[in-house]
């Protein structure tokens, strides 16, 4: 029975509409018609043919129902917007709603409360309150549906005209048809009014549950959903309902069955006694299982509403697991639904089954699927202890397959896993360890390193482990740097050895002068604070026992849950939110609090809650960190002794500002040799330290005429043996140019005999010019290492354990300190730290600790007032002939 | 609960709306366009989100049919499990209409749809879908003369689903049993799932209003009477019915009545789980060599009685993606390798009962692999067969009773079959 009606939408060259004019004016009725199908065919492709109006009404008087169907449609898509010509087709409506036929009558009604326009609703009253008592069932049910049209449009004018009332008598309308559609008009009128409008009584109650079983399919779901909001008086009237309700859950229709689900869990609520509750629980469970052979669209909605049914009533298919076992089929977004609830129900009984699918899921090709299926594995090991090691194993041979994204995800379970069940897997940890290169997901790595720090004195090789990520510190995501800095402090904590100090100086530095990361930086002052101040503290803090987690992900609260089973079928039951949080047209309710309520959509997945519970390893950001309102219980006691000198005026902005430059940018490069004695080359050039690592840093400045290339670099043996680590990298200078690079450095080369200096000796050639010698000098604070860091009671052991004669000292008449925290951060970034201070008369004297090459320390103590000029420095070293060169560094130092 | 929608959509596969019909005026098509070609270009994740999407406001529910989306959109809390169904039915109404629904069949039966649209739904609530009677008052221009001028009885009747003074000169009526096995081995071997879908698919040409009863073997009826089972009687897990029969009746006393709407339509559909043998199990031996070939034995066994026949069969084996130079024999049917499905296929015309069949196959595989190929998908071993006069749940018809008011006699013509459903082995 197909149609030809495509021809309708070719167009004419020219001017279409005056043309459509013409032939919609025709005298034939079958050019007028063509003309009207034109007209709505241009309408369809979203063409504007709103200036025919006058002419289509004109055909609107026609015996033929195709006709007047098609104008009734133009008139509804266009009468909003040349409202004063709608009152041209008023008549005809009006006239229509009298026809003999009641097709035309049902017509004339249901297209005019379809149009929004005053003029017209004020004359829709008349012919809508004959049409409510029309002698023809399919009158009355669209008049019904009409009367909730108007109600959109003008309540005021429904409830003045006696609508309502009129509506109300239709539920005793001895046509099922009529009665279902008022049912659904007045439901929708209550949704929108606050007044009580549509209360069932157990009178209309008995009327709908026999309308049930005759109206059409659609109707018996809005009766369904009308009646699950009636609260039935006692237990009895509940089983009373639930009896006559039963029946359709054999219906063929999917949503008259979850409806009926619906309706019958809300009567359960009263049910007392447990034996019609079972059964009621059985009688559903074969519906409930057979919504899964439907459509793939409605077994998406009834796996989001078993997935709240069997959180509220978990028997109900605690023994169908099998039937939410994934089809190789199936579209994605249902086997999603499968898994959580195949989660759900996994149990001691069946978990071997279950394990044996997610294993099959995790070689699947969609990734997002794999990966849910392997956290599937690590929530139930969560959920079931005595399930745990067989979860675990299976994590296992997956790892083994290595299929990154697989790994990755199964780290971060197993991270959960450990958690869970502290002190009993940890023998996979090598297997773990094996993967370690292959990380590159910020949360795998972060659960990786939590691994690491959490059992770092069971990994031999933990500090190497950890260092490994330290390279690349500042590049890290802020989840990683986090995890990285609490695992650092761990091992540090546990293995309290040199590697281990030597990290957390890198870290804590890294964390606290090199970032803008608030949340980072603050973690990491306050753990070196602890750290400093009292390593038991940070142990208690730090190493605390962690609270035990479950898995309780996407387990919503109870009063949610009823809510959301009240709303069973509807779009709230399948975001698993309550009806305010997504409709916004909705009437004035007290609740206003829909913030309140927790995403409870899909994301919930990816950050299940065992993993926010848990703080070592979870991402940044989070305000409630247990770690750092734990650190408020036993640290907190003012007697904290200030050495870190931080909270001297107990104000935040002590610490350092954010913006501080992280490696300044600097004075420019002091000139070695100058343009006019190197025939127009100029070298500026200075060691510097970068990363625990020396550099000359050099700038070639071309100001000869002809090109430069080929530069080399050797340095004369001097005292440190320093030499290029590497090829010096210059391009070719062109005239007028300049080109800077930074080589690396290396120590203990070529060492000259004879007294320690500072003297460096370079020669620079090229392709183009005589070989270049000059001097440069050597500074040696760039020599000390990151380690030089000591505790307390070690300075003090060593200063005792030091001759006296190891003691020198000198004066900087031309040094001031001005302030105490500037130079303690000057020299720290130059790797002398600080240890202590203390106050001798209105002398302040500062403790610190630097350490040359090869771990030679020096202990150092600075004496000055502060503000005036005058600094004695005086150190006590196992090299005291190194003793001229520490104080020409340090001397420049508190010049700076 | 208002469970109504705003507006309804037809959009092609690029999300540019065809037709649609505003129901309430608050969703605009533009808005939609927008969010749909959206949706669809992000790739592959319509597949992810699921047939059900909010945005600014508006509930998106969809589904696809051919080249169309068909989207319903809301703006109230609607009932999406009736929204999503009533597009399916819209489906098989258009499908009723113009045998197959797509973009050029929209195109040339536009008025059609619009009258449709219309009186399928009111003002966003579904109101009628049975296409039957809908073509009795809505039709194209082919039979526009025989226009009914009344809305049939059926519209509103407690019988919605049938009209009056349906006449045949013969009364006949073809009851076709169809089951449909799921099934899942999994890769140990072992049977997790095996599950039977049924439906009665009846074909009524019977004038009148007839009244019919039917009568199953059915384990709880006849136990309830209190006849000795007299052979096998089932029990089944589900039953769901056509929207004809009496519901409440069924709950009582397990009496299937009903008043048939005319045509075929299916009567009912139940389900059956229970631990089924495999009716055609396969066996398969994959033998890699190195990098460079692989061999495939794989064996095939009918697990029913010699009697019965299945036909039709289809062996689908996977493959691994980068196969080449395919290699194959049988010992029985023909096999061909199906590249685009990753597959062999093979074909078997006809596999009585209890036989062994064999397929032997090899593959040479490219000796360098690139590094970013995906691992391969482990697809199951998939099976479709049918096998007539017979089903694995044991059904009968022991009668269908019609009464009808003029007398009629008109006896059932039963036929059974069983076919392959999703017929899962992870056996490779």
């Amino acid at each position: 029975m197909s149609g030809h009606d495509s021809k309708y939408f070719s167009t004419t060259k020219k001017g279409e509409i005056p043309e459509l004019k013409e032939e919609l004016n025709s005298q034939y009725k079958d050019k007028r018609k063509d003309a009207v199908k034109k007209v709505i065919a241009a309408m369809t492709v979203g063409k504007d043919v709103s200036s025919l109006f006058t002419d289509v009404v004109n055909c609107m008087q026609t015996e033929n129902l195709e006709l007047k169907k098609l104008v009734y449609l133009y008139l509804i898509n266009y009468a909003k917007s040349q409202p004063d010509l709608a009152i041209l087709a008023v008549n005809t409506f009006v006239k229509d709603s009298q026809d003999p036929n009641p097709l035309i009558r049902a017509l004339a009604v249901r297209t005019m409360g379809c149009i929004r326009v005053d003029k017209i609703t004020e004359y829709l009253c008349d012919p809508l309150q004959r049409c409510l008592k029309d002698d023809d069932p399919y009158v009355r049910k669209t008049a019904a549906i009409c009367v909730a049209k108007l109600y959109d449009i003008n309540a005021e004018l429904v409830e003045d005209r006696g609508f309502l009332d009129a509506l109300k008598d239709l539920i005793s309308d001895n046509n099922p048809m009529v009665v279902a559609n008022a049912v659904a008009a007045l439901a929708e009128i209550q949704e929108s009014s606050s007044k009580p409008i549509f209360e069932i009584t157990s009178h209309t109650l008995s009327k709908l549950l026999t309308a049930l079983n005759e109206c059409t399919e659609w109707g018996q779901v809005f009766i369904l959903d009308a009646l699950s909001k009636y609260k039935a008086a006692d237990a009895r009237e509940a089983e009373n309902i639930v009896e006559r309700v039963t029946p359709r859950l054999q219906h063929a229709n999917c949503a008259v069955v979850l409806s009926a689900v619906k309706m019958i869990l809300q009567q359960m609520e009263l049910i007392t006694s447990t034996d019609v509750v079972r059964n009621l629980c059985k009688k559903m469970a074969p519906p409930l299982v057979t919504l899964l052979s439907a459509e793939p669209e409605i077994q998406y909605v009834a796996l989001r509403n078993i997935n709240l049914i069997v959180q509220k009533r978990p028997t109900i298919l605690a023994h169908e697991i099998k039937v939410f076992f994934c089809k190789y089929n199936d579209p994605i977004y249902v086997k999603m639904e499968k898994l959580e609830i195949m989660i759900k129900l996994a149990s001691d009984r069946n978990i071997d089954q279950v394990l044996l699918e997610f294993k099959e899921y995790a070689t699947e090709v969609d990734v997002d699927f794999v990966r849910k299926a392997v956290r599937a594995i690590g929530r139930c090991a969560i959920k079931l202890e005595r399930a745990a090691e067989r979860c675990i194993s299976v994590l296992l041979e997956l790892i083994k397959i290595k299929v990154n994204y697989v790994v990755q995800e199964a780290i971060i379970v197993i991270k959960d896993i450990f958690r869970r069940y502290p002190n009993t897997y940890e023998s996979i940890i090598a297997t773990l360890c094996e993967s370690l290169d292959t990380l590159d997901e910020p949360e795998a790595k972060a659960s990786m390193i939590w691994i690491i720090g959490e059992y770092a004195e069971r990994i031999d090789n933990a500090d190497e482990l950890l260092e490994s990520f330290l390279e690349s510190f500042p590049e890290e995501p802020p989840q990683v740097q986090l995890q990285l800095l609490t695992a650092t402090v761990k091992l540090f904590l546990k293995k309290p050895t040199e590697g281990p100090q030597q990290m957390i100086q890198v870290v804590l530095n890294n964390a606290t002068v090199e970032t803008d990361n608030p949340d980072l930086r603050d973690r990491a002052y306050i753990y070196w604070r602890l750290l400093s101040t009292d390593p038991e503290a940070a142990k208690d803090v730090v190493l605390a026992e962690k609270p035990v987690i479950s898995d309780d992900s996407n387990q919503l609260d109870p009063s949610l849950l009823d809510e959301l089973l009240s709303n069973i079928a509807t779009l709230s039951s399948v975001y698993h939110k309550p009806p305010e949080a997504f409709v916004t047209r909705v009437k004035t309710t007290q609740k206003t609090e829909e913030e309140e309520y927790p995403d409870a959509g899909e994301q919930s997945y990816s950050d299940s809650p065992a993993r926010v519970a848990e703080s070592g390893a979870s991402p940044p950001a989070s305000t409630a960190n247990p770690q750092h309102s734990a650190a408020r219980q036993p640290a907190a006691p003012a007697a904290l002794p200030d050495l870190l000198d931080l909270g001297m005026d107990n104000s935040s902005s002590a610490i350092v500002p954010v913006d501080q430059p992280a490696t300044p940018a600097g004075p420019p490069l002091p000139i070695v040799l100058p343009a006019s004695s190197g025939q127009g080359l100029q070298i500026s050039a200075q060691l510097i330290r970068r990363d625990g690592q020396i550099f000359y840093s050099m700038m070639f400045e071309n100001n000869s005429q002809v090109p430069l290339d080929g530069f080399m670099i050797q340095f004369n043996k001097n005292t440190f043996g320093l030499a290029a680590g590497g090829q010096l990298q210059v391009p070719q200078l062109l005239p007028g140019t300049s080109a800077s690079t930074l080589l690396p450095m290396v120590l203990f080369q070529n060492i000259s005999p004879g007294p320690a200096n500072t003297l460096l000796q370079v020669a620079i050639k090229n392709n183009q010019q005589p070989v270049w010698y000059f001097n440069d000098k050597i500074y040696f604070h760039v020599l000390f290492t990151e380690d030089g860091t000591m505790e307390r009671s070690t300075f003090l052991e060593t200063w005792k354990s030091l001759p006296d004669s190891n003691e020198v000292s000198r004066d900087f008449p031309a040094s001031v300190i001005n302030n105490v925290q500037t130079t303690l951060d000057r020299l720290a970034a130059s790797n002398m730290f600080f240890i202590a201070k203390r106050k001798h008369a209105n002398q302040e004297v500062l403790y610190l600790s630097a350490k040359s090459p090869r771990g030679i320390p020096f202990l150092i103590e600075l004496t000055a007032v502060i503000g005036t000029p005058g600094v004695k420095c005086a150190i006590k070293t196992p090299s005291p002939e190194m003793a001229p060169l520490f104080f020409e560094a340090v001397e420049t130092l508190l010049k700076s | 609960m208002a469970g109504a929608i705003s507006a309804m959509f037809l959009l092609d596969m690029k999300g540019r709306c065809l037709i649609s019909r505003d129901y309430r005026g608050d969703v605009s098509a533009q808005q939609v366009e927008k969010f749909f070609t959206k949706l669809l270009e992000k790739e592959g994740d319509l597949e992810s989100d699921g047939p059900v999407c909010h945005e600014n406001g508006v509930n998106y529910m969809f589904i696809q049919h051919k080249n169309i989306y068909l989207l319903a959109a809301s703006k109230q809390n609607s009932n999406a499990a009736s929204l999503l169904f009533f597009l399916h039915r819209v489906v098989d109404v258009f499908k009723h209409y113009f045998e197959e629904l797509e973009e050029e069949s929209l195109r040339d039966n536009f008025v059609v749809v619009y009258e449709l649209l219309d009186e399928m739904m009111d003002f966003g609530y579904p109101q009628y879908t049975e296409a039957k009677i809908l073509s009795e008052f809505i039709k194209t221009d082919a039979y526009r003369m025989e226009v009914n001028q009344h809305p049939p009885m059926a519209v509103t009747n407690a019988v919605s689903w049938r009209s009056e003074g349906v006449f045949y000169k013969n009364n006949e009526v073809y009851l076709d049993v169809v089951e449909h096995v799921n099934l899942l081995v999994n890769s140990n071997g072992q049977l997790i799932r095996s599950e039977v879908n049924g439906a009665l698919k009846m074909r009524a040409y019977l004038s009148g209003m007839p009244e019919c009863k039917l009568g199953l073997n059915d384990k709880v009826l006849l136990e309830a009477q209190g006849r000795p089972t007299k052979g096998k009687s089932i029990d089944l897990d589900d039953i769901k019915f056509h929207q004809c029969v009496r519901l409440a009746r069924f709950e009582n006393d397990r009496t299937i009545s009903f008043i048939p709407p005319d045509g075929s339509f299916d009567l009912m559909t139940y389900r059956l789980s229970t631990q089924v043998k495999p009716l055609i199990w396969v066996e398969a031996q994959v033998e890699r060599h190195s990098r460079s070939r692989v061999e495939m034995s794989v064996k095939a066994r009918s697990q029913f009685k010699e009697r019965s026949t299945a036909t039709n069969v289809e062996i689908e084996l996977p493959v691994p993606s980068d196969a080449m130079s395919p290699n194959i024999r049988t010992s029985m049917g023909y096999a061909t390798y199906a590249p685009e499905r990753d597959a062999v296929v093979w074909k078997i015309k006809s596999f009585p009962g209890n036989k062994d069949y064999m397929l032997r196959a090899e593959f040479r595989l490219p000796s360098v692999i690139s590094e970013d190929t995906p691992p391969d998908r482990k697809a199951p071993i998939r099976v479709k067969f049918e096998i007539p006069y017979f089903t694995v749940s044991g059904i009968q018809v022991r009668y269908l009773k019609i009464i009808e008011k003029s007398g009629y006699q008109a006896l059932p013509w039963v036929r059974y079959i069983t076919m392959a459903g999703e017929y899962e082995l992870r056996l490779i």
